[in-house]
């Protein structure tokens, strides 16, 4: 986290920056994929969302991003920043000292152009595959008084229900990228989050049906670089984990 | 030429746009959405800090029911809503919440015995009773008399928009990413679908459907400094304004949030407040109870913001590079609860401004300014959401002048109406399409689908010239609507605005584009969008430039008073000749003699300064005869609100809602 506020205007701001970003149209036949260099004068308190809409609008109208809330929250803009996958939203130019950065979509999913990935597919993919919906056979009138739920409980749903879905525990996957079937850190959280929800009326037995294989629970090398850049912080290591020993002893 | 065909067609992804298709899903029909982004990126999703719903669990609820929650909302609108429409939201809004917490949305719940809460600045511990253990909980919000808003931390619009799109993943609704509506497609006043641009290929394709509902979102992104996500650009309320057949309502009903952050403009909810922080000014003094005695910080989000300008004008502001601003400080409700309740609000301020508001005294407080967050006007709508002008398209959520914010909504209000108007509207628009046959020809739909393709291939064509491009035109008009069609607002203002924006929609339909690539071109985008959000853009400057009153969120500093003699009336707004540069602006009156609560003060905001209607005094002694003589007979006050003023919702949605203790009196 950065340590000063940027609303004191001593802030450096005035660097030039040097981006260099992945420009590649897979659907123009004429497209080449190559690294195209932009300059541009950093602002105080700069963000890529910042960066990237004056490059667009100065120097190159044709270059692909995606953003929607540009606040951290929808998680579309999930790009490789030096290597890294991040929110590029959530990302600061003062973070880089030297000035340099370089940006490349993310892998692991279908390239659009430039910056741009189809997460959206993928995830609705990993939604119906876990069966990402509370699965219950009680009917329900809604004009009574809801039913009950422990604070403590409702809050350990809360917290696993943060996932954004931004698709970053996948692009930085090892298992991911060798199984393209692989679900995915977000999928077992998934999974984890509605074994915690009382709502649920699924077995572990269920969820095995959904997740006991491979490409499932069992695919995950435990290499958690999911968790290393996950912005949410949520805890995929300790759920992982979790769900591993319980689906190790359905049977 | 792809054409898909379908019962219900639903354009826009979000918390409205995919409960309605839940709605006609369930409900038998073959349901498509579509969405610029994948859904769960929605707007929806950025809503903080809950949702209104009048349970009445906890102990600072009691007492809440229905009523009470009207009352509220008629009161935060200034009277400009319709009544009728709050009413039934009003009664489908427990209903909603039940139905949310079934489908998975993790409610914060209630804790009993006691519990540490900061109340006008001072910490209290209040009791919460045996009975209401784990069930909903809620907190204090603005312009409310009861804590009402229901929450999962500060991220609901998240849960509540994952909740639904989930459901909508479990009835195997069609949910077509990337798609951008283009034009309506309409055979004399009936629509039969949309013309949709295929945002990866650059197809040009047409959804053809018994019945279309637009649940867009807002149109916030006409304003340069604006909480809301870069998507929300108002092309869908400009689809129905291009029918020059649909209208939309009260467009200068613009909602501008008191507590976004400098300089990024993201927003820090108004649970800041609601959970017991406070506005500071240069000197750290907390100056809002000075301004309004009774609500103090929390007051309408429309007073609140207007008492920041007046005392950030009185010299009270903070200076820095991004312009003067005021300080929210959270710091006083301690780093737990922040850190459980407020944690996104904290991730943002450390993230974007490096400020840790958990951190106590100045060090934690959070540079605020208000800023454009919320449209109130919209495609207008009939109470069944169904457009008064145009059959077969519907239109809900901040999309819709549904009207049930009028001038000024209430936070809390608006996820809440997402998700009840998307169960009402979409119970209309499925008995809607169940009684219709469609008869198109579809030679009508080539002809739209090559008019949609000559036009794009007519701006691609125009020669290169010198000038604005379409970045410059777009960023001007956002530095016009925040310069001059702000929180106040006069006249000279208004005319340079309504001017200027003219001439930039002129020059946008010239404009050239540097790369003539027909797919994922963004500079095409925004040559085919600009000049639509123009068209937004001018109809929000000119409607506020007529309407010489201040009430609610619009305030005119040449004309102070609400006047409710001669401006009781919804703007409604019509684009019927495409080559125009202004559209034609109409008025439909509010009838104070229908109304249930007939207009008074708000009990908040400035006191003296309305012009009234000899009507409301007559209307209030006739309300006040109704109920004491039905109060007399015995009747209950399901019987009594019904002689005052009878409403329709569907059966189920009508139901009384239960609640701890009281049963369903």
């Amino acid at each position: 986290m950065p340590k000063h506020k940027i609303m004191t205007p001593d802030q450096s701001s005035g660097r030039e920056l040097t981006f260099e970003i992945l420009k590649y149209n897979p659907r123009d036949p004429h497209s080449k994929p190559h690294l195209e260099t932009y300059k541009i004068k950093e602002t105080p308190g700069m963000t890529l969302f910042v960066a990237l809409n004056m490059i667009r609008e100065d120097l190159d109208p044709d270059l692909a991003f995606d953003f929607v809330c540009r606040a951290g929250i929808c998680g579309s803009c999930g790009m490789m920043i030096n290597g890294r996958p991040q929110l590029a939203c959530r990302t600061r130019t003062a973070d880089y000292p030297d000035g340099k950065i370089r940006l490349m979509p993310m892998p692991a999913f279908e390239l659009i152009k430039d910056l741009s990935v189809i997460t959206g597919q993928w995830m609705d993919g990993m939604s119906k595959r876990v069966e990402s919906w509370i699965h219950s056979k009680t009917e329900h009138d809604i004009t009574r008084i809801e039913e009950p739920v422990e604070p403590d409980v409702a809050d350990a749903t809360f917290e696993l229900d943060r996932c954004i879905e931004c698709g970053i525990c996948v692009a930085s996957c090892a298992t991911a990228l060798m199984r393209p079937d692989f679900v995915g850190a977000v999928g077992l959280n998934r999974i984890a989050r509605f074994e915690m929800d009382p709502h649920d009326e699924r077995t572990d037995a269920d969820y095995f049906e959904l997740v006991g294989d491979d490409a499932g629970i069992f695919g995950c090398m435990t290499l958690l670089a999911c968790e290393d850049h996950c912005p949410k912080n949520l805890p995929l290591q300790e759920k992982i984990a979790y769900m591993r020993r319980k689906m190790a002893k359905v049977k | 030429m792809k054409i898909n065909y379908c019962d219900a067609l639903v354009i826009g992804g979000g918390l409205a746009g995919l409960r309605v298709a839940v709605q006609t899903q369930e409900k038998g029909l073959n349901t498509i959405v579509l969405s610029l982004v994948p859904v769960k990126r929605s707007h929806s999703a950025a809503a903080q800090g809950g949702m209104q719903a009048s349970l009445a669990n906890s102990v600072m609820g009691e007492g809440d029911n229905e009523d009470v929650h009207f009352g509220d909302t008629v009161k935060g609108s200034d009277w400009g809503c319709d009544q009728i429409v709050a009413r039934m939201f009003v009664t489908t809004s427990p209903k909603a919440i039940r139905e949310l917490a079934n489908w998975g949305v993790p409610w914060s719940r209630i804790r009993k015995g006691p519990r540490k809460v900061v109340i006008n600045a001072e910490p209290t511990t209040i009791v919460e009773r045996d009975e209401a253990h784990g069930l909903i909980n809620a907190r204090d919000f603005g312009g409310t008399k009861k804590w009402r808003t229901c929450y999962t931390s500060d991220a609901t619009g998240h849960t509540m928009l994952y909740g639904v799109a989930n459901r909508a993943l479990r009835d195997d609704v069609e949910i077509h990413e990337r798609k951008e509506l283009m034009r309506l497609i309409m055979e004399g006043n009936r629509c039969y679908g949309a013309v949709v641009r295929d945002q990866i290929t650059g197809e040009i394709e047409a959804y053809v459907a018994r019945a279309t509902c637009i649940a867009t979102g807002g149109w916030g992104r006409v304003y340069r400094t604006t909480t809301n996500a870069v998507i929300c650009e108002g092309t869908g309320q400009a689809a129905v304004l291009e029918t020059g057949i649909g209208t939309l309502g009260n467009p200068e009903a613009v909602q501008f949030h008191p507590t976004p952050i400098v300089p990024s403009g993201i927003l820090l909810t108004e649970g800041c407040r609601g959970d017991g922080g406070v506005l500071r000014d240069v000197d750290g003094y907390r100056f809002m109870p000075d301004y309004e005695p009774e609500k103090k910080d929390l007051a309408s989000r429309d007073v609140v913001s207007r008492r920041m300008m007046e005392h950030i004008r009185k010299g009270k502001g903070v200076p820095s590079p991004f312009g003067d601003h005021l300080w929210l400080d959270i710091s006083i409700l301690g780093r737990e609860h922040i850190e459980k309740n407020l944690r996104d609000i904290q991730e943002i301020a450390m993230t974007f401004n490096g400020i840790d508001p958990a951190d106590p005294g100045p060090k934690g407080w959070m540079p605020v300014r208000p800023a454009q967050h919320y449209s109130m006007g919209g495609i207008r709508t009939k109470p069944t959401g169904e457009s008064p002008t145009i059959e077969g398209l519907f239109s809900c959520g901040e999309a819709a002048c549904w009207d049930l914010h009028g001038f000024n909504r209430l936070g809390g209000n608006s996820v809440a109406e997402t998700v009840v108007s998307g169960m009402i509207v979409g119970s209309y628009m499925a008995d809607f399409c169940k009684s219709q046959e469609i008869d198109i020809n579809t030679k009508l739909i080539e002809e739209y689908l090559e008019a949609e393709k000559a036009h794009l291939d007519e701006i691609l064509a125009r020669p290169e010239k010198e000038g604005m491009t379409i970045f410059e035109i777009k960023r001007r008009m956002q530095d016009i609507m925040d310069e001059k069609v702000g929180v106040f607002r006069n006249g000279k203002d208004l005319e340079d605005a309504v001017d200027e924006l003219q001439e930039l929609l002129r020059k946008s339909r010239e404009v050239s584009v540097r790369y003539k690539c027909v797919m994922a071109n963004p500079e095409l985008e925004e040559a085919y969008r600009v000049p639509k959000m123009l068209k937004i853009a001018i109809s929000i400057a000119y409607s506020a430039l007529l309407r010489t009153e201040s009430r609610g969120a619009h305030y005119r500093e040449d004309f102070t008073n609400r006047d409710d003699l001669n401006w009781l009336k919804r703007t409604i707004v019509r684009w019927t000749d495409p080559n125009a540069t202004l559209p034609e602006v109409g008025y439909e009156a509010l009838d104070i003699m229908q109304m249930e609560m007939p207009p008074a003060f708000r009990g908040y905001g400035r006191k003296g300064q309305i012009i009234e209607n000899p009507l409301s005094a007559k209307r209030q002694a006739e309300v006040d005869e109704i109920r004491k003589r039905l109060e007399a007979e015995g009747k209950d006050r399901f019987e009594i609100q019904d002689a005052l003023m009878h409403f329709e919702l569907p059966e189920n949605y009508k139901a009384k809602n239960e609640r701890l203790g009281v049963g369903y009196a």
